[in-house]
């Protein structure tokens, strides 16, 4: 165990390492780093002098190295549009994207499961028909469209929810939350449903398929044969045996609501990390771009992590050594 | 010995494609014939835009400011008549959604296309040499799936925007949309076609084949790819739906096609800042037809995924 | 008469096809009477695995189950609804699965698989019914099953996997139990355990079985009566002596005259010997073919990557040190369960898989490492393999196939030779010209290993490696291949190397055979010394294991 996770940890670092001379690449070599720092004014010499107080004249790999000891001190330079530490920047806009991708995170694994479970074993209900068909319209409704509808509908018509924002936040000192005010709730139903419905449908159909495949499979039948339950058949051995592969995906799914939040916050302009991101590519913020790079990998190696061990907890084919 | 086979009936082409269970499965799909239907519709008219356009919305000497706004089906002050309304700019919304569509489908063949030959060939490769270069490749697949393609898409242009010097900008948009869109989406053709590749490399007609010399680029294009068209098919088309999507969703985001030269995602940007004020039609119309075009591809691409599968038959 | 354990009047299956109808099981009847054993066999297609699912109420849409009655010591078991089937199914009836490797959950270890069984039928509570479940490992033969109960199974091997599904068939005290297929995939040394551990146990309990199997030899060892299916209906009824030695309608006739029998001698030596020259005559000729010293290895570490934190280094020797040679004009035998390597020998041979250490010659050639050696090779040897299924290009014409050796090896450029070459071909293996234009699935297992058969024989080769050519075929099939393949030989004066596990088949076919076991060549030397006199341990196992028509009385 100690061993897997060892070797797991050692191909994290070796992604983020990739990740990091990629961010690195973008950082030094997209646009000017010298251009954004000096006025209009400065001279020639005045840049050069720059140039080498920033040691941009220092050989490749001593500035890539630069670079990461920097971003592990979680220095990833200044914004060149806002003027501000990119580190600061992105902290103060984190908790509103976690939030965020927290809720509908759940909220997409709660139903897309139930949902893919559910029409998995009634393939033949009319109900499932429904539902397979609403979910293939979910996957052309592009996110943005869902969101300004369902602004257009329970903003503007019915007036019953907020169209933009987060509403009243409560500073805790290192978080802002929304989730302590009336406003802050109201706030965050609409962007989440607007978020979660994309992952939901990709759970559910992921859910389902595999759900299918394994009840076509020869234990299934000799459970069958067994004269087990349907109860025991359906829920002990089919949905255990699909969690397996669900749970790989699923979790990479749910890692990139994160990074998908990007078009949900904008819509709604919803003040976190992903809205942040693309001001930043309209008028090529680098640094900005660099390091959200750096921090959605971060996220991604982590999920990646935890579930390659929640794999080894369920899968007893890895966790006990083979052999006869 | 008893079974000398009966003479074959030489079929012709035409009648093996008609006899074939996709055929079947696709008369019996009443789903699948209206999405064609409506997918063949709208491919027709992008494409005939420059003709069957009522307006030309680009062309400055024809636009009147005095049209703007106009409802839907209602003549305007200046007495022209216009059957999905007017936007801001007086621009008849009919044409623009028509001229729109064909940037749309444009930007989403091209870049389907390119994602499809870079993620196929990548994925032949990867699935017939395995080692070291599949584990590369396949990591990079990898990785590159779990971020979502709109993230993927908007870093190529952000870095792209910042390469190539502004006065190229408005030129060059297209394309590197083309390549931004393509190269997020190109894991998902590899990552298919490695794994049926690494169950035909198995079988033993490659063997045969590898037994007779045949050089290995050979064994790929004549012997593997005709055994994965399938499921690259359901792909691209899937992945079509999806492209188009995400070029509407850059344009929205203010990152993709400029409002020189809208495409839908453009329009729905634009119409977006009137649906507030009551025009609702800026919007609706344009959203409408992307989500019917989207709708209908993905409707097919289901279907088609459905017919091929062998199992659910 | 005593009262029969199961009774079935009049079983219909019917799947509704696109193409129309399509009746597996055709109004058959038959009783099981208590504490017997009923061989059901047929070839594939002749609905007897139907026959056992429609009995459990298994039988899943598109079939449709008609059926006068089905009775289960006098009660009725037809058209029951799911819960009362399974109130049946593995508390009434039992059943044994042919794939051990695939009809266990491999999320859930043996015990809870078997108290969860146990718990279901019988009122016992958690700890009576692991004593239980202990008991019933220990009486399948699971060594330590006090152990061996908390292990799942990816922990068991294939033979052992099986004694675990049977003791869940009986872990209900069912009255009877169906086994469709118990030990096809199996190797024969496993196989005739199982056989014994489920007619025991059975016998024991006197519970009934109906054992389901394609195999002849598997009925005769274990059956006490059987019956004969053909396209969904019975040919023949009787007791298993009776219709092996005196069958009675033609097709079982047919099918029992296919089948190749262990014990009977090679019938060239028998020939031979019966004019007194012993097939010593050719000893000194040279060789065709000399394998010397082979040797491979697969590294089965993990990859360059992993290994870097931690992944341990694996080799494995497939194949180990094996030299023997082949005569021209002759057929060398090489037998050996799964894992024995005599297929990475014969992709060695062929030039698949590079060897380790060693060397393959052809006429003295080096086809490894001489210069040329590539081209003598792809020109001299061609290869038929085990899955007709599986070695035709599906999207390819039955006319391009047999051409690919000629285009490849650039034998002719003219298209109407070509197509003349390969019309002759298909007369050759007794195909119509005609079928050129179309494609593989149009044709039969037996036809497509003809197409195979005549794609080896395109580019005229001299040396043609058979990987178990007729054990995806059904008996009757695989004597017209083999006897095909023995035609084929003397006209073009062929080399073969056959690979089989089918003993019985080797006999009839090889002039000499080599026996493997763990990648090292146990035995070689001509092929009735070797099976009339076997000098090693493992050769003499072999032999004893295979279940043969030859020894019902």
């Amino acid at each position: 165990m100690l061993a897997f996770i060892i070797r797991r940890l050692g191909q994290s670092a070796l992604v983020m390492l990739a990740v990091a001379l990629i961010s690195f690449l973008m950082f030094r070599y997209v646009g000017d780093p010298v251009a954004s720092l000096v006025s209009q004014e400065a001279t020639m010499a005045d840049q050069a002098l720059l140039r080498e107080r920033l040691g941009l004249n220092d050989p490749f790999y001593v500035q890539f190295f630069r670079f990461i000891g920097n971003a592990l001190q979680g220095q990833f330079g200044i914004s060149y549009r806002l003027q501000q530490p990119v580190a600061e920047l992105i902290m103060s806009r984190l908790p509103a994207t976690i939030e965020l991708a927290f809720v509908s995170a759940t909220l997409a694994l709660t139903v897309g499961l139930v949902l893919g479970v559910f029409t998995a074993l009634r393939p033949k209900n009319w109900s499932t028909g429904v539902i397979m068909t609403a979910s293939l319209v979910g996957v052309s409704l592009p996110t943005f469209l869902i969101g300004i509808g369902l602004i257009y509908v329970f903003a503007v018509e019915l007036k019953w929810l907020p169209s933009f924002g987060r509403g009243q936040v409560v500073d805790l000192g290192w978080w802002r939350t929304g989730f302590l005010t009336e406003s802050g709730l109201r706030s965050i139903i609409l962007p989440a449903i607007t978020l979660s419905l994309f992952q939901m449908t990709l759970i559910m159909r992921l859910v389902r398929a595999e759900m299918l495949e394994v009840l076509r499979q020869d234990y299934i039948k000799f459970a069958r044969a067994r004269g087990l339950s349907k109860r025991a058949i359906n829920f002990g051995h089919a949905l255990k045996n699909t969690l397996v592969p669900v749970i790989t995906i699923t979790g990479l799914q749910l890692g990139s609501v994160i990074a998908f939040a990007i078009i949900t916050e904008t819509v709604f302009q919803w003040p976190g990390v992903g809205s942040l991101f693309v001001n930043s590519v309209a008028v090529v913020d680098v640094p900005v771009m660099a390091a959200y790079l750096m921090f959605v990998a971060f996220i991604f190696v982590v999920i990646n992590l935890i579930v390659d061990i929640l794999y080894f907890i369920v899968d007893p084919r890895l966790r006990v050594a083979g052999g006869r | 010995m008893t079974d000398v086979t009966t003479p074959a009936k030489p079929q012709s082409r035409l009648v093996r494609v008609l006899d074939s269970d996709l055929v079947f499965s696709y008369r019996r799909s009443p789903i699948a014939i209206v999405a064609s239907i409506i997918a063949v519709v709208l491919i027709l008219a992008a494409i005939l835009a420059p003709w069957i356009a009522p307006y030309n919305p680009f062309n400055p000497r024809t636009l009147n400011l005095m049209d703007g706004f106009t409802k839907p089906m209602s003549t305007s002050f200046a007495g022209n008549y216009f059957l999905l309304g007017a936007d801001h700019q007086g621009r008849d919304l009919l044409s623009t959604i028509l001229y729109g569509m064909r940037v749309s489908l444009f930007v989403g063949l091209s870049a389907t296309l390119f994602a499809m030959t870079l993620g196929v060939s990548l994925g032949l490769i990867a699935g017939y040499r395995g080692g070291l270069l599949d584990a590369v490749i396949m990591r990079i697949a990898d990785i590159q799936l779990s971020f979502p393609a709109i993230l993927i898409a908007l870093l190529i242009f952000g870095v792209a925007r910042g390469l190539i010097p502004a006065n190229q900008q408005e030129n060059t948009v297209l394309v590197v949309l083309i390549l931004a869109i393509g190269l997020s989406n190109w894991a998902q053709f590899a990552r298919t076609v490695r794994g049926a590749t690494m169950v035909e490399r198995q079988k033993d007609y490659v063997s045969a084949a590898r037994i007779m010399g045949v050089p290995p680029i050979f064994i790929l294009i004549k012997h593997i790819l005709p055994n994965v068209v399938g499921p690259v098919l359901v792909i691209a088309t899937i992945g079509l739906a999806l492209a188009i999507i995400e070029e509407a969703t850059l344009s929205f985001l203010g990152v993709g096609v400029p409002p020189t030269q809208p495409s839908l995602g453009t329009l729905i940007r634009i119409g977006q800042q009137f649906l507030f004020s009551g025009e609702w039609w800026i919007l609706a119309f344009p959203a409408f037809t992307l989500i019917l075009l989207a709708l209908s591809v993905n409707l097919l691409g289901d279907w088609l995924r459905d017919a091929l599968n062998p199992r659910l038959r | 008469m005593a009262e029969p354990l199961l009774s079935v009047r009049d079983l219909k299956v019917v799947f509704h096809l696109r193409r129309g109808d399509f009746t597996a099981v055709n109004g058959i009847s038959f009783d099981i009477m208590p504490g017997e054993v009923l061989g059901v066999v047929g070839e594939s297609g002749a609905g007897k695995s139907i026959t056992g699912t429609a009995i459990m109420g298994l039988v899943d849409r598109p079939g449709e189950v008609t059926v006068s009655n089905i009775s289960l010591k006098g009660e009725r078991i037809d058209g029951l609804d799911e819960e009362g089937y399974r109130k049946i199914r593995g508390k009434r009836i039992g059943m044994v699965m042919q794939d051990p490797l695939t009809s266990l959950n491999p999320l859930y270890t043996v015990g809870e698989q078997l108290v969860e069984t146990i718990q279901r039928h019988l009122p016992l509570n958690q700890a009576q019914a692991r004593e239980r479940a202990i008991k019933l490992l220990a009486e399948a033969g699971i060594p330590k099953p006090e152990e061996r109960i908390d292990a799942y199974p990816h922990q068991f091997s294939g033979g052992m996997r099986q004694r675990v599904v049977i003791s869940l068939a009986l872990a209900a005290e069912p009255d009877l139990v169906i086994a469709d297929e118990p030990t096809s995939a199996l190797d024969v040394s496993v196989q005739a355990q199982i056989i014994k551990v489920l007619k025991e146990l059975c016998a024991s309990r006197g519970v009934g079985v109906m054992l389901i199997t394609h195999d002849m030899g598997v009925i005769a060892e274990a059956a006490d009566r059987m019956i004969v299916m053909n396209k969904g209906e019975i040919v023949e009824t009787g007791s298993v002596g009776d219709i092996i030695n005196r069958p009675k309608e033609p097709y079982t006739i047919k099918l029992i005259e296919a089948i190749p029998s262990i014990k009977s001698q090679n019938p060239r030596y028998a020939a031979a010997a019966a004019k007194g020259q012993v097939a010593a005559a050719n000893e000194d000729d040279a060789p065709l073919v000399t394998v010397e010293n082979l040797f491979c290895e697969f590294d089965l570490s993990p990859s360059v990557l992993s290994r870097l934190f931690g992944g341990n280094r694996k080799i494995i020797k497939a194949v180990n040190d094996v030299s023997f040679t082949i005569r021209r004009g002759s057929t060398y035998g090489l037998v050996g369960e799964s894992g024995s390597g005599k297929s990475t020998c014969a992709r060695m041979m062929v030039g698949l898989q590079p060897p380790t250490a060693g060397s393959v010659k052809l006429e003295g050639v080096d086809i490894w490492n001489d210069r040329g050696a590539a081209t003598k090779r792809r020109r001299s040897i061609q290869m038929i393999f085990q899955d007709p299924y599986a070695s035709l290009n599906p999207r390819w014409r039955v006319g391009d196939i047999i051409a690919e050796p000629i285009r490849a090896l650039k034998l002719s450029s003219s298209n109407a030779e070509v197509a003349d070459r390969v019309a002759d071909l298909l007369t050759k293996v007794r195909l119509d010209p005609g079928v050129m234009h179309k494609y593989p699935h149009e044709f039969s297992g037996g036809q497509r290993q003809r197409i195979a058969i005549a794609r080896a024989l395109s580019s005229q080769p001299e040396f043609i490696i058979c990987d178990e050519p007729t054990s995806a075929l059904d008996v009757s099939v695989q004597a017209q291949v083999l006897e095909l393949m023995t035609a084929l030989q003397e006209e073009f004066g062929l080399t073969y190397l056959l690979i089989s596990h089918n003993l019985a088949v080797v006999r009839q076919m090889a002039d000499a055979v080599g026996v493997l076991h763990n990648g090292v060549l146990v035995e070689s030397g001509p092929v009735e010394e070797i099976f009339g006199n076997p000098q090693a341990d493992y050769t003499r196992m072999l032999l004893d294991a295979v279940p043969d028509i030859s020894k019902v009385a």
